[in-house]
């Protein structure tokens, strides 16, 4: 029975051609930009996250700091209940691992007859601690500290950007549920141009004897396959599209920064499932208010 | 009425009134009929005939009145039963209602497809049905290929595939030539001797002459008399 069913559904999606290619490209579209979404969405999470585990606080020492108080300044810091680990970085070292770091630009170097940098502390954050607030609480103790020059947890801007994305976030949850109502009723609509066109031999095989349940799940297979169709449209569009920016990114100047990856496996499923959904639940509208009658 | 007509009747309408509005289509029809009956519903156009098989398949609702069919209130019926109920009968309509873009094969197989039967079955039924109404050579046909005395015997065939109690014809020769409505009338008469109730809406005086069988007269809407008429010569409700 379900053979049959599928087979009428695919007869009909063959016989109203024009309507279901609507439907069809409709379905595309949303769950497109649905994807690029949660695309753009778990990419900038990720980000987030890395950039989070490497945040740490910098505290630089004034020029006339006397070494021999390092130990008590580093135990001072140690005992504040945000800090993990708290490692000195004499200006020595922090020259050298500048210089290592521009090897291609040696040459600013050759002209220094000072060093420039300071001593400084690293100080690194426990698990608990990541968060924006926190970190910028740490901060003004330590700057309060009479032997720190300047303090700066290099990824101050973070905090800006999480609340920044987090707007986005809400904005993009809005957008998806909009997207979903707006592929839902297009689907209802353009299905219930394909029941109007077929309304006569609807009529028949109500007529003949036919249980709704006969008439209505091959609309529900035409449902289910738009959306799974739409939805491989769609991954496939914004793969190709992931797949282009991912090798400019990868060639460009934020290769390494991070890594951009596209949805997980099980995220395409969700899609797929999710797209399905919107084709059957546009049949099930439009069935629902055509068969009342 | 009594006990055996009770026991006979697959059809009984009691006081049964339907209403279009202001307009009365029918008024007060009570009327029997019973199983194996071959009844012609007469009457001139507007007369109520169509009206009247309409309310029998519950394509259009009772104004008033009570309908049993097989012993079945139809008024009482809920929805998700009316699809059963229909399967009791073979619905023949004047203007074929064939679906245009499903081959002959796929018209007739759509009852028992509906029925749920299994696909060897609908083969072997299909074949069977369309040798009986010969139509068995166009079985990849579209309807709008056929002629309208071909088209009316794969109705015919849709009709009867089911084995239904009941049999509804409305007009069933109304467009065809005579030799086209020849074959149908004794397709149904066949119909009629394996066991079926045929009702046939016509006002074709010659055609009822000329086959045969209980005549209901129906008269804007009232149902002016029953009698029976013999083959070919008694006209006497006319």
């Amino acid at each position: 029975m379900i053979i049959l069913f599928f087979k009428r559904a695919l007869k009909d999606f063959r016989n109203n051609r024009l309507l279901n290619l609507i439907t069809l490209l409709t379905i595309s579209l949303s769950i497109l930009i649905v994807s690029a979404f949660v695309l753009f969405f778990i990419n900038t999470s990720e980000i987030m996250n890395f950039w989070k585990k490497g945040l740490r606080v910098m505290a630089y020492l004034k020029s006339d700091f006397p070494p021999s108080q390092l130990t008590a300044l580093s135990g001072k810091i140690q005992t504040l209940p945000a800090v993990k680990t708290v490692r000195f970085i004499s200006k020595e070292t922090a020259l050298k691992q500048l210089k290592s770091q521009m090897k291609r630009q040696a040459s600013l170097f050759e002209n220094l007859d000072k060093n420039p940098l300071p001593d400084a502390l690293e100080i690194q954050l426990n698990t608990k601690s990541q968060s924006w607030e926190k970190v910028e609480v740490l901060a003004t103790q330590i700057e309060a500290l009479d032997a720190v020059q300047e303090v700066e947890y290099g990824q101050r801007w973070l905090g800006r950007f999480a609340q920044i994305f987090n707007l986005f976030r809400l904005t993009g949850y809005t957008m998806c549920s909009i997207f979903f109502m707006a592929a839902v009723f297009i689907v209802a609509n353009t299905i219930r141009l394909v029941i109007y066109s077929r309304r006569d031999e609807i009529e028949i095989m109500r007529l003949v004897g036919a249980a709704e349940h006969f008439i209505k799940i091959p609309f529900y297979f035409q449902g289910l396959m738009q959306g799974a169709a739409g939805a491989g449209i769609a991954l496939a569009v914004l793969f190709m599209a992931y797949w282009s920016m991912a090798s400019n990114i990868e060639q460009g100047f934020f290769s390494g920064l991070f890594n951009v990856r596209f949805l997980s496996p099980l995220m395409a499923a969700l899609i797929i499932l999710l797209s399905m959904l919107v084709g059957w639940l546009g049949s099930y509208i439009s069935l629902k208010q055509y068969l009342k009658r | 009425m009594t006990d055996t007509d009770e026991k006979r009747s697959i059809i009984r309408m009691f006081h049964v009134h339907r209403n279009y509005g202001n307009k009365k289509a029918l008024i007060d029809i009570t009327l029997d009929i019973f199983k194996n009956d071959f009844v012609f519903l007469t009457g001139a156009s507007g007369a109520g005939k169509t009206t009247l098989l309409k309310l029998l398949y519950l394509a259009e609702p009772v104004s008033e009145g009570q309908v049993l069919i097989d012993g079945m209130n139809i008024s009482r019926i809920p929805r998700k039963r009316v699809a059963f109920l229909r399967r009791k009968f073979g619905i023949i309509f004047q203007d074929y209602k064939l679906i245009a873009n499903r081959n002959v094969f796929d018209n007739v197989s759509l009852v028992l497809e509906a029925a749920g039967k299994n696909r060897r079955l609908i083969q072997k039924r299909v074949r069977g049905v369309l040798r009986l109404v010969g139509m068995e050579d166009r079985l990849a046909a579209l309807p709008p290929s056929l002629s309208g005395g071909e088209q009316q015997r794969v109705a015919v065939a849709r009709a009867i595939i089911g084995d239904p109690k009941i049999i509804l014809a409305d007009e069933p020769t109304g467009s065809l030539d005579d030799d086209s409505a020849n074959i149908i009338m004794k397709l149904l008469n066949g119909v009629h001797i394996r066991g079926a109730t045929v009702i046939i809406a016509t006002h074709d005086k010659a055609l009822i002459r000329k086959t045969g069988g209980r005549v209901l007269l129906l008269k804007q809407g009232r149902l002016q008399g029953s009698s029976i008429i013999e083959k070919h010569y008694d006209n006497s409700i006319f």
